[in-house]
């Protein structure tokens, strides 16, 4: 009995102390920010247009092509990345799969000004202008047709790593993506997007580590929200891809997730057979000495 | 030790068993810790494409594979044909590990054969060991024949036909 | 030499020439523990089955880790992590302990203040181990940096930043801890040759320094009873073993620490496999970027009681520097639990419930020391800078009260 007590009181000071230092600690360190939105409530998005795809394959070819790639349709980009990223600071993305990475309102409220959905307005000041023009002077009716093209031509299916590549590679390196290979390097040169961006966005190699998955939606969904003032912009992604963007940031930088859950589970129930025998020798030695 | 030792601690001994069938799980995944990486063996395929080589015939090249020299000779018409040839349309080669089979130092090409500066060792162009200390011929490396192009790494059909001649000739 | 007649071959040939049976009676089955014990007295063999996790692991991360400020991060996060089987075991299992131990070092230490087991004789058993706690913090410290990650590196640049003493800028001896401007290639690889090397013989040494100064005072007890070993001894080994005050360590004292290491052993894998991040803070996998410092740097938490004694004064007091006091404070906390034994008056050895005054004493102290842990962490912002300043106060009031409380306990009760 009494050494129970004494359990109680060490087990009582270290609760406390891994409260503090833990739990509480994160809450003072990390102020709570609002939940993500998916819906971008915040943006003027289609209003409830429906759009013609046929309408949009026409307006799309006439307005876009001469800066954007559309790979599934056979559209080459007009140059390469390299010449781009000179030029634009970034490499534009190519627009196969936008239709479906992105949500919908989003896309008719990027179309129509770049700076303000991205919520990178206060980057492009004194004269300085994002690199993709403003389409405010077209009509509601044709950004719906826009929207409505894109979705029409993105595919049904695309994978985590197709995902994390059209959404989030121009920018930012995965080096443990294809650590021998080279392959997951940023689309973007270093020094262009060094310039562009003020600082080279970091390799997202171990970020699904040094990130907890809340703070990674929070922060993809709205960076502003824990970074206020980045230049990272907001892209937009529906919540069904966001997911995938950290299902394959937990493929490339905790592959062994699922090993390490199965091998718990066995490991503690060893152990757990271990102490019984621990103390049932334990009761046996010393019950000659009591 | 307690002076009560004449009934078997069964308790104890089992105690004993299961700490020991942890300790034996724990050494196996320290053997397997000290297994070759996943791209050390990924790394171990080797390709490599005879038509665009240029192979100068009776002149071997010299490529790696698994950190060790593969030696391929396109065979002249004066030499002699061997039943352990590799034949590609109507071309014939000797494919080998290019490490003497004395103490793995590398032969060097000099006109019709690899001599060994080591030992003094020599290998016909077949690659059968003709004079000095080696006790086999060059060894042949494991790899499957895909037109003309041979990747080093998996045992095909080629290189085991290669081997046994060898073994018999 | 002895008259050894037997042959190497024969049936008692190795134990006349090694004396096995004696060896094993003097350090297991005549080796006399007391047998009013709790569970506490079995942190010891906890600790060295923590220290042999520490150093398997380490072997196993050895083979792949490369010291080199290029290669240190990919190295443990994706060759050991991602690619090496079982790696990620190793490393979790090496971070873990790593931190883990520090708790039971902190308990191992309090019972010994608890019960008294560093006075009268058993003063050298108190110093080794603290020397231990010391050899540890620094192992700790420098097996940190190794990862090479933004804590690693901004730990290493602020800690090692403390040499240059405040207001004495001894900025040179910082350049030569460093051996270089700032933390870089030179300082990575002389901490892994400290952390893997020199630092783990001198705890090794300092481990059987410790089992030896045990023998002669014996282990204490629950009452902190004075035993006549010898006496105890025979009652036992005549098969009086209830009435016996004592128990063989092995095999009684070793079972009973069995059993506490398998529920430690649950304990530690739960955390090894499913909560881990208070041992290895996620800002840690970040690469090191000598450009930019995290919003928020801490140390592992079981330094951050003696971090916040340096961050406690924030003002300047008499005419001495903010600084200066908390470094002379830091450096004093680092020592102070070393001369526990000569700041202790009182000449019985007592359990603290026993002490009324000194059971007062350390369970404030108990209390500060969480208190000044959880606010080492927080941000010495407004309050928090206030609650750290007084929390450091009351920490030097504790010692400089010490001998006062314990004379006075021992006065009260007759003893002096």
């Amino acid at each position: 009995m009494r050494e129970f007590k004494i359990f109680i009181i060490v087990a009582f000071f270290t609760g406390i102390l891994y409260w503090g230092v833990e739990p509480f600690a994160h809450t003072q360190l990390h102020p709570h920010v609002e939940a993500p939105d998916y819906t971008f409530k915040d943006v003027e998005g289609l209003k409830d247009i429906i759009g013609s795809a046929k309408v949009g394959a026409e307006i799309v070819a006439t307005n876009c092509t001469a800066c954007h790639s559309i790979s599934i349709v056979g559209i080459p980009p007009p140059m390469n990345d390299a010449s781009s990223a000179s030029i634009y600071g970034v490499v534009p993305p190519d627009l196969s799969t936008s239709g479906k990475l992105y949500d919908a309102n989003y896309l008719a409220a990027f179309i129509k000004d770049p700076a303000s959905a991205t919520l990178t307005q206060h980057k492009f000041k004194n004269g300085a202008s994002h690199p993709m023009p403003s389409y405010n002077w077209m009509q509601p009716q044709e950004i719906a047709d826009i929207v409505a093209y894109l979705q029409s031509i993105a595919p049904k299916e695309i994978t985590n790593k197709e995902v994390f590549a059209h959404a989030c590679q121009r920018c930012h390196s995965i080096k443990y993506g294809d650590f021998y290979g080279g392959t997951m390097a940023a689309t973007t040169p270093d020094a262009n997007i060094k310039s562009y961006m003020g600082m080279i966005p970091p390799d997202l190699s171990q970020h699904i580590r040094s990130r907890s998955e809340q703070y990674l939606h929070e922060f993809i969904n709205n960076p502003q929200k824990h970074l206020k003032g980045t230049a990272m912009p907001r892209v937009g992604l529906t919540l069904e891809s966001e997911n995938q963007v950290i299902e394959y940031l937990t493929e490339v930088g905790e592959s062994k997730k699922a090993e390490r859950e199965s091998l718990g589970a066995p490991f503690l129930g060893y152990l757990v057979i271990f102490a019984i025998f621990a103390w049932l020798w334990k009761i046996k030695i010393w019950r000659q000495v009591h | 030790m307690s002076n009560q030792t004449n009934r078997r601690d069964f308790l104890g001994m089992s105690f004993a068993a299961i700490a020991a069938v942890g300790g034996i799980a724990s050494l196996v995944g320290m053997k397997r810790a000290w297994d070759p990486l996943p791209s050390v063996l990924a790394a171990g395929f080797t390709t490599i494409d005879l038509s665009k080589i240029n192979l100068v015939p009776g002149t071997p090249q010299t490529f790696a594979w698994r950190g060790k020299p593969i030696f391929i000779l396109e065979k002249t018409s004066d030499m002699a044909k061997f039943d352990g040839d590799l034949v590609i349309a109507d071309k014939r080669y000797t494919v080998a590990v290019g490490l003497c089979t004395h103490l793995g130092c590398i032969p060097a090409w000099n006109k019709d054969k690899w001599k060994c500066a080591c030992h003094g060792g020599a290998f016909n162009a077949n690659g059968q060991q003709v004079f000095g200390p080696p006790p086999k011929p060059l060894v042949i490396p494991p790899f499957t024949v895909n037109g003309t192009i041979l990747t080093f790494g998996y045992e095909g059909t080629e290189s085991k036909a290669m081997i046994k001649a060898r073994v018999q000739g | 030499m002895a008259e050894i007649t037997e042959s190497f071959f024969s049936a008692d040939g190795l134990e006349k020439r090694l004396n096995g049976k004696k060896f094993w009676k003097v350090m297991m089955t005549e080796y006399w523990i007391p047998k009013d014990i709790n569970f506490l007295w079995a942190m010891g063999v906890v600790l060295a089955t923590t220290f042999a996790l520490l150093i398997i692991s380490g072997i196993f991360l050895l083979m792949y880790y490369k010291p080199d400020t290029a290669l240190a991060f990919d190295s443990v996060n994706y060759t050991i992590m991602q690619e090496v089987a079982y790696g990620w075991l190793f490393r979790h299992m090496h971070g873990v302990a790593a931190s883990v131990v520090f708790l039971i070092i902190y308990i191992h230490m309090f019972t010994g203040i608890y019960y008294g087991s560093y006075k009268k004789g058993r003063e050298m058993i108190w110093i080794s181990g603290m020397l231990l706690f010391v050899a540890f913090s620094a192992e700790g410290f420098s097996g940190y940096m190794l990862p090479w990650g933004q804590m690693s590196y901004w730990a290493a640049a602020v800690i090692t930043n403390l040499f240059a003493g405040g207001s004495l800028e001894a900025y040179g001896l910082v350049e030569w801890i460093r051996g270089g401007f700032a933390v870089g290639d030179a300082t990575l690889t002389r901490f892994f040759m400290l952390h893997v090397f020199l630092l783990p013989l001198i705890i090794i040494k300092l481990i059987v320094i410790h089992f030896y100064t045990l023998r002669i005072p014996h282990i204490n007890n629950q009452s902190s009873e004075d035993i006549d070993y010898d006496a105890e001894a025979e009652k036992y080994l005549a098969g009086n073993k209830k009435e016996s005050k004592v128990v063989p360590f092995w095999p009684v004292f070793l079972s009973k620490d069995f059993a506490v290491l398998g529920l430690f052993l649950l304990f530690y894998f739960y955390l090894v496999f499913f909560n881990y991040n208070f041992a290895m803070d996620p800002v840690n996998f970040d690469p090191a970027n000598p450009m930019k410092t995290p919003a928020h740097i801490y140390p592992e938490w079981y330094f951050l009681w003696s971090y916040e004694t340096l961050r406690g004064p924030f003002f300047d007091i008499l005419g001495m520097r903010a600084g200066d006091i908390g470094l002379i404070i830091f450096a004093l906390a680092q020592g102070i639990f070393l001369i526990f034994p000569f700041l202790d008056r009182d000449p019985d050895i007592l359990p603290a419930h026993k002490r009324p005054k000194f059971f007062i004493w350390f369970w404030v102290l108990i209390i500060d020391l969480v208190v000044l842990s959880i606010y080492g962490k927080l941000p010495p912002t407004g309050a928090n800078a206030w609650v750290g300043f007084y929390a450091t106060t009351v920490f030097l009031l504790l010692w400089i009260s010490l001998p006062f409380i314990t004379k006075s306990d021992a006065k009260a009760r007759g003893a002096l």
